[in-house]
């Protein structure tokens, strides 16, 4: 069992029909399976003595806006014993909820918190699922790819009521993003107002 | 009558010398036992991923400085590896053991400032003012071979930005000579102290499973003693030809933290002085000119440099379409970089795994049943750095 085709392998006899998909890229196991299955692979996983997938490392999701199956969740695993690395996906929908896997691995807390946080996908059976890294009170998702790279409020200490308040971003220039993959059409920011005047 | 118990909430930071940072921790306390703690993060949370998100590959090295910022270097290098396995990369052997004696200073920059500030927390100043001249140094030679003392930019996907100043080598290997004296006299201050003992020993005890269960890595693993260390397990760049040991703790608690870190150390200074001896000579990074940008003489000559000098600077390379994720032994654990390219020369998606944030989980774990005062030294022996912790 050090073989890591014989390990991708000895998974997918396992699991069977529990994994849509498997393969071996740069020295890691790639696992897809269906987001019902997620407890039982990640399960196995952990306690089968032949993969001992003992410890989470990470898990996050990916936003793809233009899928109907809009969220990639990823839970990246590894295992001491064997010293590979195993990663596993599936796509939910925006308004999906995701089983929570704090029962298998309480390092998973903060981890799912981060997610809800950051995408606004919801855990179920999660202890205690709280906002963890933006500002109390925050509204919005900002790994979305549809939330603006600029945010939506700003900060500063108001020296009329002498304490810190919210502002909507006024920005002195628009925020530009310039499209150098093809450097002879010129930005689309710029375009954009010769059309106007035009 | 039975009297009534009652919990007092203690807010711990965020502006407290002891919190390493921008922590808010929110105690309860039954007298001075802790019921619970709330660690509320994200105060430093500069929205990392989302920036990275928005700019090419190299414009991104620098954010990876802003990270862990006692060890900036071993952070660029998980970034530079997870780009190079994508593309394919051959790194110049040069560049391997370059990039290796940085990240080994970076190490002994993180250990210096983690063991003599958590000396600190428990009462000893002398340890913060001995330590903090030898990082010093070790800043100094960070200024020589990027221009900076902290937020190098220094690694590039492909091997380094610039070869060695001359001297540097004979400085740093010098240093090497001093370095180990300085280690043992922080350890007569420390090591056997009673005071420092009495607030270490035997405080906040991680069992193996607990370990593995919480998502430990580094120090805080080895600790409880795992045997795990990705320059070992899983080496990259040269560090398969080197000789080092890892430094495996027993019991588990802060001490044992304490000393792993002050082995390690000395582990690092080993590895340093190997790589000095065995550097070779030769390129410092790959000739791919798609990659890496070519030489200033070269731009006046060749129209072709040009260009890709052009382009390079501009549009930056494009990565394949891929997924990877790419980790490193950082000073404080396992530092990862999960990196989605849609080929295109900015990363679709770039999630970083910080160690911090997984140790950080644990506190409420790790301090529950301590006193109030065990806070600091529980606090001080993760080792925590908020720029890795809130992103």
């Amino acid at each position: 069992m050090k073989n890591l085709e014989d390990f991708e392998k000895f998974i997918n006899s396992e699991l069977t029909s529990k994994i849509n998909n498997s393969f071996i890229k740069h020295d890691n196991i790639y696992l897809n399976i269906d987001h019902d299955e997620l407890i039982d692979v990640i399960s196995f996983l952990k306690t089968n003595k032949e993969t001992k997938f003992r410890q989470l490392i990470e898990i996050t999701a990916v936003d793809y806006p233009e899928n109907e199956y809009r969220f990639k969740m990823v839970y990246l695993l590894l295992s001491h014993e064997y010293n590979k690395r195993v990663i596993i996906d599936y796509s939910i929908k925006e308004n999906d909820i995701i089983s929570s896997i704090t029962s298998l691995f309480p390092s998973a807390n903060w981890m799912e918190r981060e997610v809800f946080d950051m995408y606004g996908l919801n855990f179920k059976n999660h202890p205690d699922l709280r906002r963890i890294l933006t500002d109390y009170g925050f509204e919005g998702y900002p790994l979305r790819k549809d939330f603006p790279l600029t945010g939506h409020n700003e900060v500063r200490y108001s020296e009329e009521e002498k304490k810190v308040i919210y502002e909507p971003v006024k920005l002195e220039q628009n925020y530009r993003n310039f499209d150098y993959e093809s450097p002879w059409e010129g930005t689309k920011y710029i375009k954009e107002i010769k059309k106007s005047d035009g | 009558m039975a009297k009534e118990k009652k919990t007092l909430n203690l807010n711990f930071g965020p502006q407290h010398p002891a919190a390493h940072g921008v922590l808010r921790l929110i105690l309860q306390l039954d007298g001075e036992v802790v019921e619970k703690a709330d660690p509320h993060i994200g105060l430093l949370h500069r929205g990392t991923e989302k920036l990275i998100e928005n700019k090419t590959y190299t414009q991104a090295v620098p954010y990876f400085d802003r990270l862990d910022y006692v060890a900036p270097m071993n952070q660029e290098h998980a970034f530079a590896l997870a780009i190079e396995k994508i593309l394919k990369i051959e790194v110049p052997a040069r560049a391997k053991y370059i990039r290796v004696i940085f990240c080994e200073i970076g190490r002994i920059l993180s250990h210096i400032l983690n063991v003599t500030t958590q000396a600190m927390d428990v009462g000893a100043l002398t340890p913060t003012l001995w330590g903090f001249e030898e990082r010093e140094k070790l800043m100094g030679f960070y200024e020589r071979v990027s221009g900076s003392r902290l937020h190098a930019n220094y690694f590039r996907a492909g091997g380094v930005h610039k070869d060695l100043p001359s001297g540097l080598d004979n400085d740093i290997d010098e240093f090497c000579d001093k370095f180990p004296k300085i280690i043992d006299d922080l350890e007569t201050l420390l090591t056997d102290n009673r005071i420092f003992k009495q607030r270490n020993v035997d405080i906040g005890i991680v069992s193996k499973q607990d370990a593995l269960d919480y998502s430990f890595s580094g120090v805080m693993l080895r600790g409880s003693g795992v045997a795990w260390d990705l320059r070992r397990s899983q080496p990259y760049d040269c560090y398969n030809d080197l000789q080092f040991k890892i430094p495996v703790g027993k019991n588990g608690d802060c001490y044992d933290r304490y000393l792993c870190r002050i082995e390690e150390m000395r582990e690092s200074v080993k590895i340093i002085k190997q790589c000095l001896q065995n550097l070779p000579k030769g390129p410092i990074k790959t000739n791919d000119g798609k990659i890496s940008p070519p030489p200033k003489k070269e731009i006046k000559e060749s129209m072709e440099a040009l260009i890709h000098h052009f382009k390079l600077f501009t549009e930056g390379y494009r990565v394949e379409k891929d997924e990877i994720y790419m980790a490193v032994e950082a000073p404080k654990g396992e530092f990862g970089v999960y990196l989605i390219s849609d080929g295109s020369s900015k990363p679709y998606k770039c999630k970083i795994r910080a160690p911090g944030f997984t140790h950080l989980q644990a506190m409420d774990y790790l301090i529950k049943g301590h006193m109030l005062a065990d806070v600091p030294a529980v606090l001080g022996s993760m080792d925590i750095v908020f720029g890795e912790v809130d992103r």
